[in-house]
């Protein structure tokens, strides 16, 4: 039902300070929602990546463009949207930060992160013509008492290497 | 948290003792001039300590990554030590843990060098 939606959305400049504003934001709503300590630290850092792609890729760090950020709770997950006013970009045009050639490259995991953190990821065109970070975590089940949560569906491996 | 970082000497190695965040920003920009500082002054053998280091972004990472490669490039080496349970993760998952020599013990890493 939409009146069981609870939306909030925010507009950011494109500046370095509004990756954090955005990451503390969203903790506050899955600390809110009932997320275990782990999974706010995935959605946490889900929500920095998606922002530092916005400012730095999406919005070349330009100051006149914005930074849109909408989270969606609804009974059974939250939904973060992380719109930019860039040219957009595709998916599948992504290195892979596993590939050796990329294992010793200073960026391009931001994606890869976001992907292995989160149970839901795409990346749609926005309506402002710049790509649309689309990603979601389940809530936990009522009473399931599991404060660390189960990580995305590629979540963090936890044998030794 | 923001980062700090100091160093002190350890035989032929220079331990920096990290604390903080390294994420976008200022506390990836510390460890790059943290780093580079040390290059400048010869000190090519670098141990980073984690310990007080629980959260790192991608960007944190690419700061990494990017100091490993200069040291490298200078006949140098930088290994890390004592991860916190979330950098290790963090590490394991984007296959940096292969790359980067990781160690538990000050003293074993120290010794590694020689």
């Amino acid at each position: 039902m939409a009146s069981d939606i609870k939306h909030l959305e925010m507009t950011l400049e494109t500046q370095v300070e509004s990756v954090n504003l955005a990451e503390e934001m969203c903790l506050r709503v899955a600390e809110a929602a009932g997320f275990g300590e782990d999974d706010c630290y995935r959605i946490g850092m889900s929500v920095r990546e998606g922002v530092i792609n916005a400012f730095h890729y999406g919005n070349q760090e330009r100051p006149e463009k914005k930074i849109h950020l909408a989270v969606d709770l609804t009974p059974d997950k939250m939904i973060i949207h992380v719109l930019d006013e860039g040219v957009g970009f595709k998916l599948s045009d992504v290195p892979d930060p596993l590939a050796e050639e990329n294992l010793l490259s200073t960026s391009g995991r931001g994606i890869f992160l976001m992907r292995a953190f989160m149970d839901e990821f795409d990346v749609v065109s926005g309506k402002t013509g710049g790509a649309e970070i689309v990603m979601s975590k389940k809530l936990p089940a009522p009473g399931s008492n599991s404060p660390n949560g189960q990580g995305g569906h590629n979540a963090t491996p936890q044998q030794e290497a | 948290m923001a980062l700090h970082a100091t160093h002190r000497d350890a035989g032929i190695v220079t331990v920096v003792d990290l604390s903080g965040r390294i994420v976008l920003g200022d506390g990836s920009a510390l460890l790059r001039k943290t780093i580079r500082g040390l290059l400048d002054d010869q000190r090519k053998l670098i141990l980073l300590n984690l310990a007080d280091v629980d959260y790192i972004d991608s960007s944190g990472i690419g700061e990494l990554v990017s100091g490993f490669t200069a040291v490298k490039n200078q006949s140098g080496d930088l290994k890390l030590l004592h991860l916190t349970k979330k950098v290790k993760d963090l590490l394991q998952i984007t296959k940096l843990y292969t790359v980067f020599d990781v160690f538990t013990d000050e003293g074993t890493a120290v010794r590694s060098f020689s």
